[in-house]
């Protein structure tokens, strides 16, 4: 079965934006977000494979409602808590 | 704090924070060691590099065979390479002719040439351009400001997380008389993805 990440030819999305003069990151948290991705990757503390499958596996609904470093951000934190690294209440409290 | 900080992006902003700072108690983490990795990131991967490559094939026939048929060979003649990540990614460079438009996408997530297009805008990773320029690419170019004849055949090359595609556009008439330099600052990264001409 294929999932929400799966969109080629899903009919229903609306036309292409494009944003003129577009940043490579549209605040700070969305670098720190990226940076971070690549430490615990280059760390081995999970492989792209596990981290494209947490973003791909998230629930349809907050797949499609998330922005792109939104959904980096949330799959960093499941599978911190999944490979026991922090939990989920050290990782919202602060 | 001011309203101006308040709202979602404020509550992400402060959640990364405060996960950098756990990470780092940890060790597991530096944050010198992310600012530098950013920082050299951001100074490597650009769409100039795509445009030198593009400038080379329309100058050079040979470099342009030999990154048809085999770009990570080809691309060191140029001290670049699809090495940038943690492991290299196949390249394959699709050219443009006058019956052949070629356009990139990745529809399962964001792939893309990095290291010679730069980070990737938004709208590549919208779910709208992936699920549609397979179905409907020139409607999609159309969006773009990018009328296709319609004797042009369009092919739309989907990415993977191995392999990575670079449109080689048209050389635009009129500019036999520009050096290679000249002829880069020509290309575009829209280019590169296929959804402008050059």
């Amino acid at each position: 079965m294929s999932r929400i990440n799966d969109v080629g030819g899903m009919q229903g999305f609306p036309p292409v934006e494009e944003e003129a003069g577009e940043p490579a990151f549209h605040a700070d948290w969305e670098a720190h977000v990226f940076a971070l991705n690549q430490a615990l990757l280059r760390h081995g503390v999970y492989n792209l494979d596990e981290f494209r499958d947490a973003i791909e596996r998230m629930p349809p609904a907050e797949y499609l409602t998330s922005s792109y470093y939104e959904l980096w951000f949330r799959a960093i934190t499941v599978l911190l808590a999944e490979k026991g690294v922090l939990t989920e209440e050290e990782m919202a409290g602060g | 704090m001011s309203e101006d900080h308040a709202g979602p992006a404020a509550t992400l902003a402060a959640r990364v924070r405060h996960l950098e700072a756990l990470l780092e108690q940890r060790g597991l983490i530096d944050a010198r060691e992310l600012d530098r990795s950013l920082e050299a990131f951001l100074a490597r991967a650009s769409p100039a590099n795509g445009a030198r490559v593009v400038a080379r094939a329309w100058l050079d026939e040979g470099f342009r065979a030999r990154l048809l048929s085999d770009a990570n060979a080809a691309l060191p003649e140029l001290g670049l390479s699809m090495r940038g990540g943690l492991q290299e990614q196949r390249l394959k460079v699709v050219q443009n002719t006058e019956q052949q438009h070629n356009v990139i996408v990745c529809t399962l997530c964001s792939c893309y040439p990095i290291a010679l297009l730069g980070p990737s805008p938004t709208w590549y990773k919208s779910p709208a351009y992936r699920s549609r320029v397979v179905r409907d690419p020139r409607a999609v170019l159309r969006e773009f400001g990018f009328e296709l004849e319609s004797a042009v055949q369009v092919n739309v090359w989907d990415a993977s997380a191995e392999t990575r595609y670079m449109v080689l556009p048209r050389r635009p008439a009129g500019t036999d008389n520009l050096n290679e330099q000249a002829l880069a600052a020509l290309v575009t990264r829209n280019g590169l993805i296929g959804v402008a001409p050059a």
